[in-house]
């Protein structure tokens, strides 16, 4: 159970960690953009 | 006179413009353009390309949601940069670069986080104590200790963190003496974990921990919706503060003209206006007469000719032949400036306005002191411990902590604005929805907003198509309103040479038989003036132009709209008598008035206001800031001048008048919808305290109420995104 909780904790942290991590290289700034340049050939 | 070919361009010579560059650290200078008209993945590419194609600029990258081109660049002139955007085929606006980081960007990131951390340990802390609600009685007591600890381990430096927009506000609330919303919530939170550690150190069964980042965690979505309610707002401030930066061409004492930023401009200097400028100041005409257009100042709708020595006024447009004007005033004792103050001070007096949230607030915060006072008295006098008493106390504070409250007006308004923005209008402030919502009169100017504000040919069918067209010929070489009718009614096509503008009078080229001219009637030696603009090549006959100003196709719907909400009406113009009743009667006012000084409007706003009338005054002129500054609410055309967007609550984005009429039925709608939202979270609060208060209420039921009550609150407000306003 020790287990189980901890890897819930570990995780948990690790994707907090990503979340801010996506937040402070400015990936929420532009989702209109984003959503245009996937259309874009050549970037 | 080498000085008048000076190009039109001019005014965004590079150094008018180095003011809105910031150097960065690297040394190379960042530049921001607002740009209109992007709307997808080519639009992307074809900007960024062709700006990158610049030699010297380093990086281009157009940002699709709030349409802003953020330019990285090493010797290039802002001018170029915007010039080939504008060649791309779209509106370019220099904007003032933003700092990397500015405070208020900081607090957006701060919320985000905020948000990131409680959302992260409310799902991590219910996930223990929720095992510990539902299988209770199966669990060891050391297991539900061990859960309890982890759970506090992780809620208590969460909420801490998640918490401080909260402390910080609260306390910031205590020092200037106001209780506002964030004390409570910042009460329950501390309470709450307080509570909740001690209930864990002597082995008790209810802890808080899981309620109070669930708190943090739905206060901070409120919170967050309102910042970028606001963060919207401060853009289009900036956005027309830079445009606000106006340059001018001033004489030097040999001849030479320099551009300089308006604000330098001083009595005495003299200042070189060409066509379609705007005059910076006020100042006196000095080598000769020529027309202006003062529809921005008076809201007369043709333009007027001012002779030499005239005096003119800040803010007129010259659409005749380039002068020099003596400036009499520095900008600070123009019109224009005079207008700002005006503006500025309508502006103090809405800031009077309280918001709902905060009349909320007021009554709120005491009621739930008084409350919680009165559950620690009640159980005392009933013989209960003190321990006792205080933790049921503190679960009045917890349950009462204004979580729905603290969303019911943010979610709705976040949800308003943005149906609004979708179908073209730009709401500036939430309050101004609220005020929308209260009106019971609205006013219209004339020229500009009813109207399309230029004149158009109505009797092309009468004229032949080849004196049309070299009517056409002469008429793009002007900038006149009048000439340019004729020329958006050729449609395009070649200008003729050597055209001669003369001041008063109109257009002409040619000599003797040859000779053609555009302009009065007089001038082309007609006798009734039937006609505003006539033709005459030689000794033929002249052709008249009937050219007036037109209303915008959908007027007459709005005001059936508005007349069918039982709205008084009423059109304040600057323009003549017998245009302002013709434009009236075809779109069903019968209160008008015409000739009104900018002043006067201001008064009658006052007035109105005065006997308990809620304005709303519709505008565009320099002539109408001052009573949209004054109204209850004000809006403002796309087409409006800078100073009424910045005096006007809300702006227009197209040519169309309807969306006011979707404003108003959202507004409405929204304030509704935020009352019933108040009715919500109060029959949660009448049923939750009580219970609280007599101890009935586990951890288990304060979690799930609050999250219930904030999720109803949040729903409702959804209703406002589909469906019909009215």
């Amino acid at each position: 159970m020790a287990l189980i909780i901890a890897s819930a904790l570990l995780i948990g942290l690790c994707s907090l960690g990503v979340l801010l991590w996506t937040m402070a290289s400015g990936q929420y700034d532009d989702p209109d953009g984003d959503a245009a340049r996937i259309l874009i050939d050549d970037e | 006179m080498a000085t008048l070919s000076l190009s039109r361009a001019a005014p965004e010579n590079a150094d008018d413009l180095s003011a809105l560059v910031r150097r960065d650290s690297s040394g190379a200078d960042a530049f921001e353009v607002a740009v209109k008209g992007a709307r997808c993945a080519s639009c992307i590419a074809k900007i960024e390309q062709g700006v990158g194609a610049i030699p010297g600029v380093e990086q281009a990258r157009l940002n699709l949601s709030s349409g802003k081109l953020a330019v990285l660049s090493r010797k290039v002139a802002p001018h170029a940069i915007l010039q080939r955007v504008r060649d791309l085929g779209y509106e370019a606006q220099p904007f003032e670069a933003a700092e990397t980081l500015t405070a208020e960007k900081a607090e957006g990131r701060l919320l985000l986080r905020c948000l990131a951390v409680s959302g992260f340990a409310t799902v991590f802390a219910m996930g223990l104590t929720d095992a510990i609600w539902y299988g209770g009685d199966d669990l060891a007591d050391s297991t539900r200790q061990m859960f309890f600890w982890l759970a506090g381990a992780v809620a208590v430096p969460a909420s801490l963190y998640a918490g401080q927009p909260f402390f910080f506000s609260a306390w910031r609330g205590m020092a200037a003496r106001s209780a506002n919303m964030d004390l409570p919530i910042s009460l329950a939170l501390l309470l709450a974990l307080g509570l909740s550690v001690y209930q864990t150190v002597q082995g008790g069964q209810h802890t808080y921990f899981d309620a109070a980042v669930m708190l943090t965690f739905l206060l901070l979505v409120g919170r967050y919706l309102d910042y970028r309610l606001r963060d919207r707002v401060r853009d289009a401030a900036r956005h027309l503060l830079a445009l606000q930066s106006l340059l001018v061409r001033r004489m030097g004492s040999e001849g030479a003209v320099h551009a300089v930023a308006a604000r330098e401009v001083a009595a005495g200097d003299r200042l070189l206006l060409s066509s379609g400028d705007r005059v910076p100041v006020n100042g006196i005409l000095e080598d000769r007469g020529t027309d202006f257009d003062m529809s921005l100042v008076t809201g007369e709708s043709l333009p007027q000719i001012m002779e030499l020595g005239a005096a003119v006024q800040a803010g007129a447009i010259v659409t005749g032949p380039a002068v020099i004007l003596r400036a009499t005033a520095s900008v600070e004792n123009s019109l224009v400036a005079d207008l700002a103050r005006l503006l500025e001070a309508g502006q103090q007096a809405k800031s009077v306005y309280v918001r709902l949230a905060d009349r909320a607030a007021r009554a709120y915060v005491p009621t739930v002191f008084i409350l919680s006072l009165l559950a620690c008295a009640g159980w005392l006098t009933v013989g209960a411990t003190l321990a006792q008493a205080i933790t049921n106390a503190i679960t009045v504070l917890i349950i009462t902590c204004p979580c729905a409250l603290g969303l019911a007006v943010p979610a709705v308004q976040i949800v308003a604005t943005e149906r609004l923005f979708k179908r073209g209008v730009f709401v500036k402030s939430g309050d101004a929805l609220e005020r929308l919502a209260e009106i019971d009169m609205a006013i219209f100017d004339k020229t500009g907003t009813l109207t399309i504000g230029a004149p158009v040919l109505r009797n092309a069918q009468e004229v032949p198509m080849e004196v049309l067209e070299r009517a056409a010929r002469l008429a793009r070489a002007s900038r006149h309103p009048l000439a340019q009718a004729i020329a958006a009614a050729a449609g395009t096509g070649p200008v003729a040479p050597d055209v001669r503008e003369i001041a008063g009078f109109g257009l002409e080229r040619g000599n003797g038989e040859d000779m053609e001219r555009l302009g009065s009637a007089a001038w082309c030696g007609v006798d009734p003036d039937v006609h505003q603009l006539w033709y005459r090549r030689g000794s033929q006959a002249p052709i008249g132009f009937e050219l007036q100003d037109e209303l915008r196709p959908d007027a007459a719907a709005l005001i059936r709209g508005m007349l069918d909400r039982d709205m008084r009406l009423e059109i304040l113009s600057g323009d003549n008598v017998a245009t302002v009743r013709a434009i009236a009667s075809q779109v069903g006012i019968t209160d008008w008035g015409a000739g009104v000084t900018p002043q006067q409007k201001a008064a009658r706003l006052q007035s109105l206001s005065a006997q308990g009338y809620r304005v709303l005054m519709v505008g565009d002129g320099i002539n109408d800031a001052a009573a949209m500054a004054l109204a209850h609410v004000s809006i403002a055309p796309g087409t409006a001048t800078d100073i009424s967007q910045r005096a006007s609550d809300m702006v227009l984005r197209g040519n169309d008048l309807m969306p006011i009429l979707e404003a108003y039925d959202v507004a409405r709608k929204a304030r509704r919808l935020v009352l019933q939202n108040f009715a919500l979270a109060a029959i949660y609060n009448l049923t939750a305290i009580p219970m609280a208060a007599l101890g009935l209420v586990t951890p288990l039921i304060a979690a799930s109420t609050m999250a219930g009550s904030s999720l109803l609150v949040t729903l409702n407000a959804l209703r406002l995104a589909a469906g019909k306003a009215r």
